[in-house]
């Protein structure tokens, strides 16, 4: 008989469990730690270390392309991101706070359908529809791919933002009416101050997401509007240089900044 | 209040029903429910658990409406009226006090919506901390407040707006029982002060005999007496009622003559009883006397055991024809143990203490 051990099982126990946990982080880690590495490589090769420098911080910051790409993907992002919160607000609130109707499951399938359809599909798929309306307006400017960022954009905030609604205390809402508060008001002054924690977390996903997509920008832009990403995937194409990796390093950045963000306005408070 | 049928009336409730869910599946949490309660009244609803109280109480905040019946408040029919629009507040059992705005925030809340200026604001909300001694709290958040000074500044938020009425669903049984009893008297000095009439929700007997004008007993969605806490508990209208508030021992006699006939002897009964085969006489324990057997009068009884409680015990008695009695005795002054199991007695029962119940 096995000696009854005085902790209760834990994974950690297992042997291996050390080997594969560094195994994971290894390969999660090294290559980003690489490319933050080499983004400060003075070497014009991407394999050869040739002293710390900022030089391929200061050429993408200098390069007028990149400027624009940098701008495109943080307007894209802006717009899509706030008008992705605003829809995903209003479709969390139509879905949890009104009485269960038909079609509810169909409705919240229907909002996260972007998660679950392959990116490639809807891409090709916005290609087309966006250019039988180009041919027909003769309209090409941003506006597409703040659409189609948007649409995709909407599930990532409407999630946070949902889970907040549903922990929200019911009764909050009750005691706002009981004490004079019109729907409106109620809304206004106990439902979204409480909600916006969840509202800020879910722009905040919304943007990084946006800001982060390559294959719906790829097929969906016209010419002259790449973004950050395409713009690197360009670059990728012809000669990979450090000046990439100090792009893709800013952009790391940023995102760990958002999503840091992120984790700290979802997280409980005890 | 004994003269609350002829008081104004602050909330009346018609022939009220609410059922939740359809068909088969539908409960009644209401069913058929009258109730009048007067202005400036400490009313009480007392009921076991799922009998209905806070059904009742959310049909005449507005939380829901009734599924046949009507709400009458000062007269006037609300049942259509959505809850912001009805002069009532609530005091939650969970508080419901709002997270993200301070003690004295929440206590402006009704004002600031019905849109009184900033300076009447502030001086309700003052006058309202002061009644409920949180002055000192004013800027803290309500996270950081114990729970008892949460069940005030819930109090206090329900009552700045001057509701005609104000709801109360078991605001105090969060609380341990030392600030029970404190918030016990907080609350019927605030009732008296204010002049506001108090709708009460609350399962615990001694709460309600204590506090209230008037109480509604309540069982499976029905109202099944309505009275002053002494008529409740003196003249308790059924059995339900009587098993439910305070301690009660029930005999089966046949009554006859104006007396209820017992297989040990004959009880008088008021004058004008009606006969009849089988009753139920519910007497409490308190109005039981022992005497030596044989006294003209008692009926004959032994001591099957007796429960000490310190200031009084309680003798389980078993009658000639088996049946159960419990008579409270008061400890002696001296101490003295009561009669050991086993001893013949007799037993006096004071006279009126019989209540004949109908079925
Ligand atoms: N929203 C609802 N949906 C379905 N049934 C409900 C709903 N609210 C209450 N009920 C049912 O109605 C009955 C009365 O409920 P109610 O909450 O009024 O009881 P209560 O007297 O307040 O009980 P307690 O003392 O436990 O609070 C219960 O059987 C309950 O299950
Ligand atoms: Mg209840």
């Amino acid at each position: 008989m096995a000696k009854r051990s005085a902790r209760p099982f834990s994974v950690t126990d297992l042997p291996g469990f050390a080997t594969i946990a560094i195994m994971a982080f290894v390969a999660l880690y090294v290559p980003i730690l690489t490319l933050v590495a080499y983004s400060f490589n003075g070497a014009t090769s991407v394999a050869v270390w040739g002293g710390f420098s900022l030089q391929w911080y200061v050429a993408a910051w200098d390069n007028t392309v990149v400027q624009a790409a940098a701008m495109r993907s943080l307007g894209i992002a802006a717009c899509a991101s706030v008008l992705a919160t605003t829809v995903a607000t209003m479709a969390a609130l139509g879905t949890t706070r009104t009485a269960p109707f038909r079609g509810q499951t169909a409705i919240y399938v229907a909002i996260n359908q972007p998660l679950m359809v392959p990116e490639i599909v809807t891409a090709v798929a916005l290609l087309i529809f966006f250019a039988a309306i180009k041919v027909a307006t003769g309209y090409t400017g941003l506006a597409y791919l703040v659409m189609a960022h948007t649409a995709f954009c909407i599930p990532f905030a409407y999630l946070p933002i949902r889970a907040r609604l549903e922990g929200m205390d019911l009764s909050l809402e009750t005691a706002a009416a009981d004490l004079y508060a019109s729907r409106w008001r109620t809304f206004r002054y106990v439902t979204l101050p409480l909600l916006a924690p969840g509202i800020a977390a879910g722009a905040m996903l919304a943007f990084v997401i946006s800001l982060d997509d390559v294959v719906i920008t790829e097929f969906v832009k016209s010419a002259g509007q790449d973004t950050l990403p395409t713009y690197m995937l360009g670059q990728m194409r012809r000669a990979i240089t450090p000046e990439t990796n100090a792009i893709s390093t800013a952009l790391l950045a940023l995102t760990v900044l958002l999503l840091t963000a992120f984790f700290l306005l979802t997280r409980k408070r005890d | 209040m004994s003269e609350a049928a002829t008081a104004a009336v602050a909330v009346e409730g018609r022939n009220l029903v609410k059922a939740f869910g359809q068909g088969n599946a539908a409960v009644r949490a209401l069913d058929d429910v009258s109730v009048t309660i007067a202005k400036g009244e400490f009313f009480t609803l007392l009921g076991p658990s799922g009998c209905g109280k806070t059904t009742l109480l959310r049909l005449i905040a507005g939380f829901e409406s009734p599924t046949s019946g009507a709400i009458l408040l000062d007269g006037r029919d609300i049942t259509a009226l959505p809850p912001n629009r009805r002069p009532v507040n609530t005091v939650f059992q969970s508080y419901a006090l709002f997270p993200h705005l301070t003690v004295a925030q929440n206590v402006a809340f009704g004002l600031q919506m019905l849109g009184k200026p900033k300076a009447e604001v502030a001086a309700t909300v003052d006058r309202m901390l002061a009644l409920v001694k949180l002055e000192a709290f004013a800027a803290r958040r309500t996270s950081q407040l114990s729970g008892g000074q949460q069940q005030r500044v819930a109090l206090a938020r329900a009552l700045a707006p001057a509701p005609q009425v104000l709801l109360l669903d078991e605001p105090l049984s969060a609380l341990d029982l030392k600030l029970r009893k404190e918030m016990q008297t907080e609350l019927k000095r605030l009732q008296t002060e204010t002049g506001i009439t108090f709708v009460f929700v609350t399962h615990d007997q001694e709460e309600a005999l204590t506090m209230s004008d008037r109480v509604a007993v309540m069982s499976a969605g029905q109202i099944l007496q309505t009275g002053s806490p002494r008529q409740i508990y003196t003249r308790p209208a059924n059995r339900f009622v009587a098993s439910f508030i305070g301690e009660t021992n029930f005999l089966t006699a046949r009554i006859s003559g104006g007396a209820a006939h017992l297989a040990g002897g004959v009880i008088a009964l008021p004058a004008g009883t009606a006969d009849t085969a089988s009753a139920t006489l519910a007497i409490r324990p308190e109005h039981l006397r022992l005497a030596p057997p044989g006294t003209p009068g008692a009926l004959p009884a032994t001591v099957a055991h007796s429960v000490y409680f310190g200031t009084d015990s309680h003798l389980h008695l078993r009658l000639a024809d088996g049946a159960e009695l419990v008579a409270r005795q008061q400890t002696s002054a001296d101490g003295a143990a009561g009669p050991e199991p086993g001893t013949e007695v007799g037993v006096l029962i004071a006279e009126g203490a019989v209540q004949v119940l109908q079925e």
